[in-house]
């Protein structure tokens, strides 16, 4: 299996010792009637085996599209990668000819969704859709395909995993759908692995099990995981790094523990403050206040300037924030991210 | 699960069955009644112009129960249909026999039709739904338009007038054994009746499926284009455009009483008009029954194979 598998992800000018995953300067926009929406604007991120990075923002803030921009995913049209680089370990996934980007995806990186009831195929059993990963990009025949199909559904715990394999998707319950999309993911032994909110659809103390899954197996096989999501909650336990993104950009960066702690980011302190908290039980919640930019139209200077409490002249004209270098582990996009991290945070 | 839904399926059968035996008796009732309001004098329409002597009138009232009351009238015919007789048309031949004749070649013409329709639908809708906008799609568009505006009694004349008559492509008449070849015009006027439907409704069904997101799972998982449309969009898409295809059969068997009459096939429609017009109840009964029992069938079978399809369906 391996033999095969290292034949097949031979990727031209593939370099072991190069960086897994590396964004730089990403710019992604929409073509619409209305408009061109700028809906990435230059994301730099970075991944290593093992390591689980978390993208969180609001809805629109480009998290979902980083990562179909990844995938190679996008919607073309309206969706267009106007410039960056995607390299894998070394290799620009954007300059790969379509047929080789194609093998990339599922072998090299892999991508989970939300709602798993519609990102299955509803027509077809789910040992069907996962033995077909098997089949296209192995050539496996369809027992032996079938017989991998069950030993991944052993290994993300869904129970007599021999007798579901013919089961359609809706007759598995929201958290058993979750394990079979995991289960498809990581079929090919991907290196990446890209979960785009898998666990907002789910019951409390289901997201619990997925996400002890998901880290689980990250370990074990010593993946690196993009955790894209909403929840700060979610974050805290799993991830190592936060990107946070707003308007199209990587606005605060940081390791967990620090970004809790002091926020160096007006964005980031505002969504901390916005976590309701037992122990500020019946005061007011701090919600952030405004809407996120429309990105047909994203405000000069620093796009969070409409929302921001620090905001100031300087906020408001271009150019936009540059990156601030916090420490060596972590930058902010905040002219004033000194008194930003200076500031008592959250609790008030 | 699979006891319980097999069990689930054999109750739905058995009751969609029953249901299609009322439907039966219904639907010939109603025919029959039709038939008999509009009769006047079938003997006198029988005969023509000239004048019928009495007592041919006599034995022939008799033989066709012409006198009796409407209930018994009735009552004597389903006698003979159950029991597997059609009983005599008005013009001295048995009805059994004129069946054994039209139904073959109606099957045929309609079987033709829809293979046709769902071959040139399904793949111009597809191309369609993938290229919305583009040049084919507006060409499609534009000629499903004229094709739903066209009714079948001037699409069929004017066929035969173009292709028939005057360019000599095809037999203007099919006549009286007509092979594949004489079918070919006729067929392909009696699938413009319902093609441009199936073209819309396959259009819109694989746009609807192209942005849904299993479509993105697919191509996450590494797939090639082909097999992410021709796999997972078409066996999704396929559905509403099956059940359409089974409802189309009974549109073609209507569009087939004129397409019939047009190109001069001795098939079911050809006779039923002909029955209309000389007001030979026996004979419109009987065909008009045997139209009734098809259209059930194919009914029923559509609605077992959209569960077939998608596996979502259950019956209760």
């Amino acid at each position: 299996m391996t033999d095969i598998k290292a034949e097949i992800d031979v990727l031209p000018g593939l370099d072991s010792s190069a960086r897994l995953l590396e964004v730089e300067g990403l710019h992604v926009e929409f073509r619409t009637q209305v408009g061109i929406a700028r809906a990435i604007n230059g994301v730099d991120l970075h991944l290593d085996p093992g390591e689980t990075l978390a993208i969180l923002g609001e809805s629109g803030c480009g998290k979902s599209v980083t990562a179909q921009a990844i995938m190679g995913i996008l919607d073309t049209p309206p969706g267009f990668v106007t410039g960056g680089a995607i390299r894998y370990r070394g290799v620009d996934l954007l300059k790969l000819p379509e047929e080789q980007r194609r093998r990339v995806r599922a072998n090299h990186v892999a991508m989970i969704f939300q709602d798993a009831l519609s990102a299955l195929n509803p027509v077809f059993p789910v040992g069907w859709q996962i033995a077909e990963l098997f089949r296209v990009h192995r050539g496996m025949s369809r027992q032996d395909a079938r017989k991998r199909s069950i030993e991944l559904l052993d290994l993300v715990k869904i129970p007599a995993a021999r007798q579901r394999i013919n089961d359609y998707p809706h007759q598995f319950s929201g958290g058993m759908r979750q394990r079979v999309m995991i289960a498809m993911a990581l079929a090919l032994d991907p290196k990446v692995l890209i979960a785009d909110e898998p666990t907002t659809a789910l019951d409390v103390t289901v997201q619990a099990q997925i996400m002890n899954l998901l880290a689980e197996l990250r370990r074990e096989r010593n993946m690196g995981l993009i955790l894209i999501t909403h929840d700060m909650g979610v974050v805290a336990d799993v991830a190592d790094r936060i990107s946070v993104m707003y308007a199209g950009k990587v606005v605060e960066e940081a390791p967990v523990l620090d970004i809790y702690a002091r926020p160096a980011h007006p964005y980031t302190k505002a969504l901390l403050e916005s976590i309701p908290r037992l122990d500020l039980k019946g005061q007011q919640l701090n919600v952030i206040k405004g809407l996120p930019p429309n990105l047909t139209r994203i405000p000069a200077g620093c796009p969070f300037h409409p929302r921001c409490a620090y905001a100031r002249d300087v906020c408001r004209a271009d150019p936009s924030p540059p990156q601030y270098e916090v420490d060596p582990a972590r930058t902010a996009r905040c002219h004033f991210w000194t008194e930003v991290v200076g500031d008592e945070p959250a609790v008030k | 699960m699979l006891v319980s839904k097999d069990l689930d399926m054999f109750r739905y059968f058995v009751r969609r069955v029953l249901q299609g035996v009322l439907t039966f008796f219904g639907a010939t009732f109603i025919v029959y009644a039709l038939m008999f309001a509009n009769q006047d004098d079938p003997l006198q329409a029988l005969a023509g112009e000239r004048p019928l002597p009495e007592n041919v009138r006599q034995a022939l009232t008799e033989r066709y129960h012409l006198d009796d009351p409407f209930i018994l009238q009735y009552g004597h015919y389903m006698r003979g249909l159950l029991t597997g007789d059609f009983g005599i048309s008005l013009t001295n031949r048995p009805i059994s026999e004129m069946m054994q004749q039209a139904w073959p070649v109606t099957i045929r013409l309609a079987v033709f039709a829809i293979i046709i329709s769902a071959l040139v639908a399904v793949t111009a809708g597809i191309v369609s739904g993938i290229r919305r906008g583009g040049i084919f799609d507006t060409t499609t568009l534009i000629i499903t338009l004229v094709l739903l505006s066209l009714p079948i009694v001037v699409l069929a004349p004017l066929a035969q007038l173009l292709f028939g008559v005057q360019l000599h492509w095809f037999p203007a008449t099919a006549g009286a054994e007509p092979g594949f070849y004489q079918l070919i015009l006729p067929a392909v006027v009696l699938s413009c009746l319902v093609i441009a439907t199936q073209i819309r409704v396959t259009r819109a069904s694989v746009a609807e499926n192209l942005r849904s997101d299993y479509v993105r799972t697919a191509r996450a998982k590494g797939l090639a284009n082909r097999r992410v449309i021709g796999v997972h969009v078409l066996r999704n898409s396929l559905i509403p455009v099956v059940t359409l295809i089974g409802v189309d059969l009974g549109n073609l068997m209507a569009g087939a009483i004129v397409t019939e009459g047009v190109f001069n096939i001795p098939g079911v429609g050809f006779n039923l008009f002909r029955g209309i017009r000389t007001e030979d109840g026996p004979l419109v009964v009987g065909f008009v029954s045997i139209l009734v029992i098809v259209f059930l069938v194919v009914n029923l079978v559509v609605d077992l194979l959209y569960a077939v399809l998608d596996p979502r369906i259950r019956y209760e």
